[in-house]
């Protein structure tokens, strides 16, 4: 008997019951309700955003697979294809940190390989509350750790990602996930259960009673009791991972697969209903055989189950010996659990009783779809009134910058990157901590560069911007390794979409992404949702992370964003205006988060990442950068203290144009990036700025100990504003992490 | 089998995920062909050397490497060895060839009790080996680690019968070749980072020289190490004896 209740405690309104009844023409069974429940979650159905997601651009030439699978997929030439996706872990990560993380590692790791790729490269976007706090701390230490130790052991390197920090994260941390791979054109796999009367098998590890409702807590807001919600968190292993990867590319070789498709969030049910729906089938599973862990496991257990490291496999008829036989070699257990029917249901049996029978289309598909109202909060305008006035232009730029260069945020991350294995395989040309991520990809004279970006900040001031510059910053991140962006993948972050307020901001951010895809001619093939993103009635800032990945034809010609040599010229594309509102700067040294970000000019943006990838292609840059948080001091002190060899110092001189100290030196105008070049280049760098309608100043010239950052007064001299000892710097940028874990009281001090 | 073209192991473990660059760097480094060697089998065939790369052997979830030991094909790599064949164990292959007792002295946790991955300067102690013939006398070479048990540790009297035998080949260090406590990444003893069993054919180190042989990559000087086994498997093929140091 379903009562009121028990639909409650599901997670389904009443109207969302009157549906099932509808569809089932009966009301369902216990087993049939918790199907629904995980199905018709946020999490798995979508059922606020899909409306909106339809105004991405998802076409283009390299486009071989949009949104809709397991991940998407890109040519890149050769013959081969680059598979991406990125994926949420916030609520498990925030319940148990090591698990959260490197469960969200693993999922996103299944979805890659389960298309028929290697996995090549891990990225991650994380975001916590500030250091200071012990429980902050906790949760950072513990993500890290959770991705190092399941991204190590699987041998696929961490090559980069973001951190931010921001108090707004103190009770909802955001985690997620990136994985990128590559397979042969000719060889994608798809989740579909094809072929009516084939059989389908159940490989990894066997069924426990972890992780069941998963999909439910991550569709729920957080309050006090969450963290008894320990037990629905699954736990990670890495190791057998490792063997179901394995086994599952040797599988994949052999041509015995119709379908495939991880278990994912709602586990045996969501992996058959949508291989089913996919391919206009449907599927019979008898429950008995599935693989277990744990004695006394009911139907309702096993179908919701979000156990770890499992597929769901539809092979060609007759092969499955050879699938149990690869299986067998490589310790995987695997059993023929059920074939595809052509009825369209999504039977379940336990020892041949029909324990429950629901429209494979109808869970997978029909959840219902809300348009739900949205307006802008009350507070908006506040946000958005910065009056200049009451920022008094900063005394000391030297002791701004240092702040800024320890800012969390800002600081270099290696305490984060060195405990990730980054270089397995063999393909990372540049390492963590440079615009984007470079990989070879062996056999060929090619390379990716992948990237992960998004200001949330800016994002709270303005929606529609904020989003926008994600997309801006993701592509200019890649354009500064020398790479042509070629699609992305997409992971929203917002609060309550029942909220207006909340759905004001996702409508804003999905339109802002598509405004820039659709100027920058990068299309979204794959991304995530993850709403109720909240504790207590405090949402987190509106986060559209951006995942992006770009193509380099000659491998040899990447760049990376350290100055090189002495003597080089240095220039900067694009222009600086008056942009202070949602900086860093404001943040850190003002303690204001207010303002209307920086605009973002798509034609401009265009325009400067088209003439410094032709520059760059043309072999005529030494180093490249983009500018973001901290504005053109920052940018330029990252460059003289990332080069290869140990830091190059610089000496700058700005024109002001007008603009107040703070805006030339830390505002965080968009469309500006940062190249140092050969002094013999420097005149072919210049002609092609003209021939493009791109502003170009030369800033100064790589060399020396000190970054000197000097502005032009009226009398034809310059005054100097910053110069400081590279070595100082670096001392401080490096360690800035690195003190605020461990001695959290010192770093907060430090204020200008 | 010296007319036999050159062919070196390279062994796979349930876990192992340096195999494949391993490979790698045989075939397009060292220029001779390399063998994936499955972790179940009890005899090898004929190699000129063999290697156990990196990895989670059966995911280290007990001691690194304790498992790995137990697999069949371990006891044909301490046939091969006794019989002075080369062998090369990198990171997780270095803690197999502790657990299997073919060198001696075991590994702790790193003393930040982090998993560290970044570049380290190691000095070459000892270039009479078959794996450092190209290295100069304490030359200082940059090398990535990236592990999570590097901390070597043993009892003083072997120390010293390490020391005493020369078997100490790499050594953590500065710049400019001073081994210095600070240069010392994960608390090695006596800045241990890679030795040879008393004979000199069998090598574990911790570094990757696999993964710094390209130019493309940014650094080559692990090409040292490949380029000074393919020396030494040419050296022992012509003379049709086992190399030693």
């Amino acid at each position: 008997m379903i009562t009121k209740d028990l639909i409650a405690q599901h997670g389904l309104t009443e109207e969302e019951y009157q549906k099932i009844v509808t569809v089932l023409g009966r009301e369902p069974n216990l087993t049939e309700l918790g199907m629904f429940s995980v199905m018709w979650s946020e999490h798995c159905s979508y059922k606020s955003s899909r409306a909106f997601l339809k105004k991405l651009p998802t076409e283009g030439p390299q486009v071989v697979q949009g949104p809709g699978e397991n991940a998407g997929v890109v040519d890149i030439g050769d013959g081969l294809v680059a598979v991406f996706k990125m994926e949420s872990h916030n609520h498990p990560s925030f319940i148990e940190p090591y698990q959260g993380a490197a469960t969200g590692v693993g999922g996103i790791l299944r979805d890659v390989f389960t298309m028929g790729a290697r996995p090549i490269a891990l990225l991650n976007s994380l975001r916590f509350g500030p250091l200071e706090n012990p429980k902050n701390r906790y949760l950072f230490g513990g993500v890290v750790s959770g991705i190092a130790g399941y991204g190590n052991c699987m041998g696929v390197p961490t090559v980069g990602g973001e951190v931010y920090f921001n108090e707004i994260y103190n009770h909802n941390p955001l985690v997620n996930a990136f994985c990128l791979g590559i397979a042969r054109k000719d060889r994608i796999f798809l989740g579909r259960a094809a072929g009516v009367g084939n059989p389908v098998l159940y490989i990894g590890s066997k069924t426990g009673r972890d992780g069941i409702h998963g999909a439910t807590m991550a569709s729920d807001s957080f309050d006090e009791g969450s963290e008894s919600k320990r037990p629905t968190v699954q736990v990670g292993d890495p190791f057998t991972e490792k063997l179901l990867l394995e086994a599952c590319l040797e599988l994949m070789e052999k041509d015995v697969l119709v379908g495939i498709q991880d278990m994912g969030a709602a586990g045996l049910t969501s992996s058959s209903c949508e291989m089913a729906s996919r391919a206009g089938t449907g599927i019979e599973l008898e429950v008995a055989d599935v693989p277990r862990r744990e004695q006394g496991m009911t139907p309702y257990e096993v179908l919701l189950s979000e156990s770890q490291e499992r597929m769901l496999l539809v092979a060609k008829p007759g092969r499955e010996g050879e699938v149990l036989d690869v299986c067998k070699k490589w310790d995987v257990d695997a059993a023929v659990v059920g074939r595809v029917t052509g009825d369209g249901f999504f039977r379940v049996k336990d020892k041949g009783v029909v324990v429950a029978e629901v429209p494979a289309r109808a869970l997978a598909d029909d959840a219902p779809r809300y348009e739900r109202p949205a307006a802008a909060p009350p507070y908006q305008d506040h946000l958005q009134s910065l009056p200049f006035e009451l920022i008094p232009e900063p005394m000391d730029c030297n002791v701004v910058l240092e702040t800024l260069l320890a800012s969390p945020t800002i600081a270099h991350k290696g305490w984060v990157f060195e405990q990730y294995d980054h270089m397995v395989q063999t393909n990372t040309m540049l390492r963590p901590g440079s615009d984007a991520a470079v990989l070879r990809i062996k056999g060929t004279d090619k390379a990716l560069a992948v990237t992960a970006d998004c200001n949330s900040l800016y994002c709270l001031l303005n929606p529609y911007i904020g989003a926008g510059i994600a997309v801006a910053e993701a592509a200019r991140n890649l354009v500064c390794s020398g790479a042509r962006p070629l699609a992305l993948t997409d992971c929203l972050n917002f609060g309550n979409p029942e909220r207006p307020d909340i759905m004001w901001q996702f409508i804003l951010a999905v339109e802002g992404i598509a405004d820039a895809c659709k100027a920058l001619k990068i299309p979204v093939v794959s991304g995530n949702v993850s709403f109720y993103n909240e504790t207590r009635g405090l949402s987190i800032y509106p986060t559209p992370v951006i995942g992006m990945v770009g193509l380099i034809d000659k491998a040899d010609r990447a760049v990376s964003q350290g100055f090189k040599a002495e003597g080089d010229a240095i220039v900067l594309l694009g222009e600086t205006g008056e942009d202070l509102g949602g900086t860093e700067y404001l943040r850190a040294v003002h303690h204001r988060e207010q303002g209307t970000p920086p605009m973002l000019n798509l034609d401009r943006e265009v325009a400067v990442q088209a003439l410094a990838l032709t520059a760059i292609e043309q072999g005529l840059v030494r180093s490249a950068h983009d500018c973001s948080e901290g504005g053109l001091a920052v940018a330029l002190a990252e460059c003289c203290l990332s080069a290869p060899a140990g830091p190059l110092g610089a000496e700058v001189v700005l024109e002001s144009k007008g603009l107040r100290r703070d805006s030339l030196l830390f505002g965080e105008s968009q469309s500006r990036i940062i190249l140092s070049v050969k002094p013999g280049d420097l005149d072919a760098v210049t002609l092609l700025a003209a021939g493009s309608n791109v502003p170009l100043s030369v800033l100064g010239t790589v060399g020396g100990g000190n970054l000197t950052l000097s502005v032009k007064n009226d009398r034809g001299g310059a005054h100097v504003l910053i110069d400081r000892p590279c070595r100082d710097l670096a001392i401080i940028w490096r360690g800035a992490l690195r003190s605020a874990l461990e001695s959290p009281g010192e770093s907060a001090g430090r204020h200008a | 089998m010296a007319d036999a073209p050159s062919r070196i192991g390279v062994l796979v473990f349930p876990g192992s995920n340096c195999d494949r660059d391993c490979h790698h760097a045989v075939e397009q480094i060292m220029g001779i062909s390399a063998a994936f060697i499955w972790h179940k089998e009890s005899e090898l065939p004929p190699l000129d050397a063999v290697i156990i790369p990196g990895g989670f052997s059966y995911g280290d979830y007990l001691r690194t490497g304790a498992i790995a030991r137990f697999s069949p094909v371990m006891a044909a790599v301490t046939r091969f060895a006794e019989s002075g064949g080369l062998v090369l164990g990198i990171c997780n292959g270095f803690q197999i060839l502790l657990e299997a007792g073919l060198l001696p002295g075991a590994m702790l946790r790193n003393r930040s009790l982090s998993f560290i991955c970044r570049d380290v300067r190691v000095r070459v102690d000892n270039t009479a080996t078959p794996f450092t013939g190209r290295c100069k006398p304490g030359q200082v070479l940059t090398l990535p680690i990236a592990h999570a048990e590097g901390n070597y540790y043993t009892d003083p009297a072997t120390l010293a019968s390490l020391k005493a035998k020369n078997q100490v080949v790499f050594r953590y260090c500065a710049a400019d070749g001073q081994v210095t406590p600070e240069a010392n990444p994960n608390g090695s003893l006596d800045s241990i980072a890679g030795i040879t069993n008393a004979a000199g054919n069998v090598l574990g180190l911790m570094p990757h020289p696999e993964r710094s042989a390209e130019a493309l990559l940014g650094n080559e000087d692990g090409r040292l190490i490949l380029l000074s086994l393919l020396d030494s498997i040419t050296r022992g093929r012509f003379s049709s004896k086992p190399v030693m140091a």
